[in-house]
């Protein structure tokens, strides 16, 4: 049997991403956060977790989507990072789904600009794509970034 | 315990001795005679080269041995103690240092065993007392004669029971032998004492050596027996081995960090359970405040260090630089108990060694010149520390030659920092502060030990990175005195809350100095516009004012400060950044509260307005402002320093040495009254309805305890009257009371005065006795008669009845 390996999915202008579950920490509901200015706009603010303080990513900004309309307040999902826990903002949490390793296909070669290098591929499932995210540079927030990001 | 752990303990101790032994070398040099420090420092190094024979460090003992040789000689008074014998001494305690950290790193004692330290301390043997000894020499060298006898049984022991045996041994040889022990040499450790009292120890039967299982219980109370016995049988005080234990820094740093969570806990839930009907919560939850407050202040305790940890180092190294300078150098330490937490005293060590390196080696002449300047040829080093609103100011002074002005104006001219046109302009007091540029070096000849042009530049940046300030002043011919001020401790801060676009900022008390507000039929006129720039009139001296929410692109910005401000009253946070002021625009003023410092993520570093975060009372996160950062930003630190300069050019004058800070209140009717700002833990403000009567005595709740407030016009009243005017309660419909919360003998209580005027330095040199009760005597402070309060003449006066000053703070603050 082929390796499979565990995503936690979640939503983001309808589009389906996903991050290895071992790297996620928790999903947690909206909190009230802080903002922080002059920080790179990736940066939406501060969150308490439990004591901790953790930095919130507003991961469309990150990506380069635009931003979220709907008024809902996004979701935490809190991963694991070389600098520690770090919470990226989405808009709805999806299923947890095992991939086969086969499904696996690197981003096509018209994926381009700073978007490729957080996106490491795509799951096929039966019925849509799962990009799957590269934690790391999807927790960096520095200025380069926003500017690679179109920002 | 196994051998590791043996010969951890073996470096920990020896270390600890080892700084013993720089400081009593150098005080035997001063005085030769005292008996005691000699066979203290003969001891320890007994002890350190019996340990190593026992442990088979075999370099190490030699040298240790080289040394005990010479020291035997000088304890039974055939040397005497001479400077060449003192830097052999301490050229072996180097040695034995540089050994012990080999031995830390890779285990054994290294290649290099000093073969000409070890010939040095030969020949000075041999130069008084041609024959090694008769009576004495036999206490060295017997215990390794015997070693046979007393140690291979040991050794053949399992290695984890040696501490226990070894503290049997002990107990016993103090026990049956303690003639032998105060006779000979009262060892520090068990194993020599074992060792040279061979008769009991080799008697002990094997049933007493305690089985293997037993161990664990057993070895952590060894060291503690091992240490009380020789002090008892000694009789010299050393250190309260018994009550103490040692604990690793990593657990205490833990402990903070939960003891902060347990903080941020304590707040949320006090928050909540105000909201909440239920008392009994509520009587629980204040009781979990008091505790969680006992605990942090316990906890912050034992991070504690006092000061002196690291001066008494400085007689050495001031000893090792003046005698290669060829100077002649008293230290002198004032304040060797004041405590520090532990990080900032390890992040003050280098700068402040550096310090006192260049007051020997720049500012102290040589014993010619200070003869020819009518001065004792001994130069004077004072280390001074003490405590003051909240920090410590660290001096160091030196009785020397002083700053010349005229060679650092060259100096900085010739690096290019400056101008000739700057340097010729510049006050004084900027002149001195020159030497802390990157790069600037006055020494006419670069030594060892400074003039390389690093140096002052490191030590500013070192302190300033610790939230702390570097000041110098300096009289020529008179002596340079360098005063570093830093806080008590990084981790938990006192912080003053202001929001600013509906978000709550923290600013570090430290940097704050005072409140203003603008009302806002006044606003018109208390701002004005320089060229653009905000600014307001302060006491007569123009405030540069920074809007928080600008600065940080908060809100819309407003076209023109000035306008968009009117309408509204102003808050202004008068803050003190690099030595300028500037105000800053707040929406609102919060509170001041005790918060948790939490470093910022390493993403949001390059982010230079903010010092960190922290979790607030409701549980939200707050920034920290980082002072100078946001000056810097605002620019407020690089624009022209002219206002200052002209301000210190008025005080160039006066000298500024022996300036104190005092904190001016209206007295009654037109009167000025003053108490040093030493004595003030902070001022405050209460609504009349929180002041409640006891008996006749107004007291307040204040972070949970009850703080007796003395009424300044009460206590000011003539006696006859006094008692009706204690009897007035509070007046319903008065505004809020001004209260300075004073610390006295550990104890907290409030000042309540009419109005607080100013916070001065100044000389206050002239004075008069005091024509009234309570007062100490009248100075003259900027140019007005001020009485100074006797303040604890008030507090004895003061029947403060049923209600006892509440014990001394738990905040680092008021910390004395």
């Amino acid at each position: 049997m082929a390796h499979s390996s565990q995503f936690c999915t979640f939503y983001l202008d309808k589009l389906l991403f996903g991050v290895e579950l071992k790297g996620v920490q928790e999903v947690i509901r909206s909190l009230e956060m802080t903002k922080v200015p002059l920080a790179p706009s990736v940066v939406s603010g501060l969150i308490n977790l439990r004591g901790q303080i953790v930095t919130a990513v507003d991961l469309r900004r990150r990506l380069g989507l635009p931003p979220d309309t709907s008024g809902a307040r996004p979701m935490n999902v809190v991963v694991r990072s070389e600098d520690g826990a770090v919470s990226l903002l989405v808009d709805e949490i999806g299923d947890v789904v095992e991939v086969e390793e086969d499904s696996f296909e690197s981003p096509p070669e018209t994926l381009r600009g700073s978007v490729r290098s957080m996106i490491l591929g795509v799951h096929k499932l039966k019925d849509r794509l799962l990009h799957v995210l590269d934690i790391e540079k999807a927790c960096q927030m520095t200025d380069a970034a926003d500017a690679a990001a179109g920002l | 315990m196994n051998d590791n752990e043996i010969v951890k303990d073996f470096l920990v101790e020896s270390y600890e001795n080892l700084d013993r032994l720089d400081r009593d070398l150098v005080g035997l040099e001063r005085n030769p005679d005292d008996k005691e420090a000699l066979a203290g420092v003969f001891r320890t190094i007994h002890t350190i080269k019996g340990t190593c024979g026992f442990l088979a460090f075999n370099k190490l003992e030699k040298v240790a041995h080289a040394g005990e040789n010479l020291l035997t000689l000088l304890r039974d008074g055939r040397l005497a103690l001479n400077p060449e014998i003192t830097t052999a001494l301490l050229g072996m305690v180097d040695a034995v240092r540089q050994m012990l950290k080999v031995i830390e790193t890779s285990g054994h004692d290294g290649e290099v065993d000093y073969p000409e330290l070890r010939e040095t301390l030969k020949r000075l043997q041999t130069t008084a007392a041609p024959a090694p000894s008769a009576s004495s020499a036999p206490v060295n060298i017997v215990p390794v004669n015997i070693v046979p006898a007393n140690v291979v049984p040991i050794n053949i022991v399992p290695a984890n029971i040696v501490p226990a045996t070894i503290d049997q041994v002990n107990v016993a040889s103090a026990n049956k032998a303690e003639k032998t022990i105060v006779a000979a040499l009262a060892e520090t450790t068990a194993e020599t004492a074992a060792l040279k009292s061979p008769s009991p120890a080799s008697s002990l039967p094997p049933s007493e050596i305690p089985s293997p299982p037993a161990p664990h219980p057993t070895a952590p109370a060894a060291p503690t027996a091992n240490k009380a016995a020789p002090t008892d049988s000694e009789g010299r005080p050393r250190e309260a081995s018994s009550e103490t234990i040692r604990v690793g820094v990593n657990v205490l740093d833990k402990m903070m960090t939960l003891v902060g969570e347990l903080v941020l806990a304590r707040n949320q839930l006090l928050q909540t359970s105000s909201t909440m009907k239920d008392t009994g919560l509520q009587a629980v939850s204040q009781r979990m405040n008091l505790i969680a407050t006992e605990l942090q202040e316990a906890v912050m305790k034992t991070r504690m260090q006092p000061i002196g940890n690291i001066w008494n180092q400085f007689p050495r190294t001031v000893r090792d630089v003046a005698l290669g300078c060829g100077k002649q150098v008293r230290v002198e330490m004032e304040g060797k108990e004041t405590e520090l937490d532990k990080t900032i005293i390890e992040a003050i060590k280098d700068p402040l060694t550096h310090l006192v390196r260049n007051s020997v080696d720049h500012g102290i002449e040589l014993p010619a010149d200070r003869a020819q300047a009518g001065k004792d040829p001994s130069g004077r080093l004072i280390l001074r520390a003490f405590h003051e609103g909240g920090q410590v100011n660290i001096e160091i002074s030196d009785d020397g030659a002083g700053l010349n002005l005229d060679r650092i104006r060259r100096k900085a001219v010739e690096r290019a920092l400056i101008t000739a046109e700057q340097a010729a302009r510049m006050p004084e007091r900027e002149v001195f502060n020159l030497i802390f540029l990157p790069g600037f070096s006055t020494a006419e000849k670069v030594t060892n030990v400074s003039g390389r042009g690093v140096g002052m530049d490191v030590v500013k940046t070192n302190v300033e990175r610790i939230g702390g300030t570097v000041d110098i002043q300096s009289t020529p011919g008179r002596g340079t005195t360098v005063r570093v001020k830093i806080p008590l401790t990084l981790a938990i801060i006192p912080a003053l809350v202001v929001t600013c676009a509906g978000d709550r900022y923290a600013i570090p008390q430290v940097s704050l100095l005072e409140l203003v507000r603008i009302e806002a039929d006044k606003v018109s006129t208390g701002i004005e516009l320089v060229h653009g720039a905000p600014v307001h009139r302060l006491r007569g001296r123009l405030l540069p004012l920074v809007y928080l929410s600008r600065e940080l692109k908060l809100a819309n910005d407003p076209a023109s400060p000035g306008e968009a401000a009117a309408g509204a009253a102003v808050n202004i946070v008068v803050l003190q950044a690099d030595g300028r002021q500037f105000g800053l625009v707040v929406d609102q003023i919060n509170d001041t509260e005790e918060i948790v410092v939490k470093p910022l993520r390493k993403q949001l570093k390059t982010v230079k307005t903010f010092a960190g975060s922290s979790i607030m009372g409701d549980g939200r996160v707050a920034l920290i402002l980082d002072v100078l950062g946001l000056a810097q930003r605002a620019n407020v630190v690089t624009e022209t320093r002219d206002r200052q300069l002209t301000e210190k050019a008025q005080q160039a004058g006066s000298t500024a040495e022996n300036k104190r800070t005092f904190l001016l209140f209206a007295g009654l009717g037109d009167s000025r009254m003053a108490i040093p700002l030493s004595s003030l833990a902070r001022l405050e403000e209460f609504p009349v309805t929180q002041v409640e009567m006891s008996g006749s005595q107004w007291v307040t709740q204040y972070r949970g305890q009850i703080l007796p407030l003395i009424r300044l016009n009460v206590v000011m009243e003539e006696r006859r009257n006094r008692l009706r005017a204690l009897q007035v309660p509070p007046a319903a419909d008065s505004g809020p009371i001004q209260v300075l919360v004073l610390q006295q003998e550990g104890r907290l209580f409030g000042l309540v005065v009419d109005q607080i005027l100013d916070i001065v330095e100044d000389r206050a040199d002239v004075q008069s006795a005091a024509t009234r009760p309570n007062v100490l005597y009248s100075v003259v402070i900027g140019e007005r008669i001020t009485e100074l309060l006797d303040i604890p003449a008030i507090l004895r006066g003061a029947d403060l009845g049923a209600v006892r000053p509440v014990p001394l703070a738990k905040t680092a603050e008021v910390a004395n």
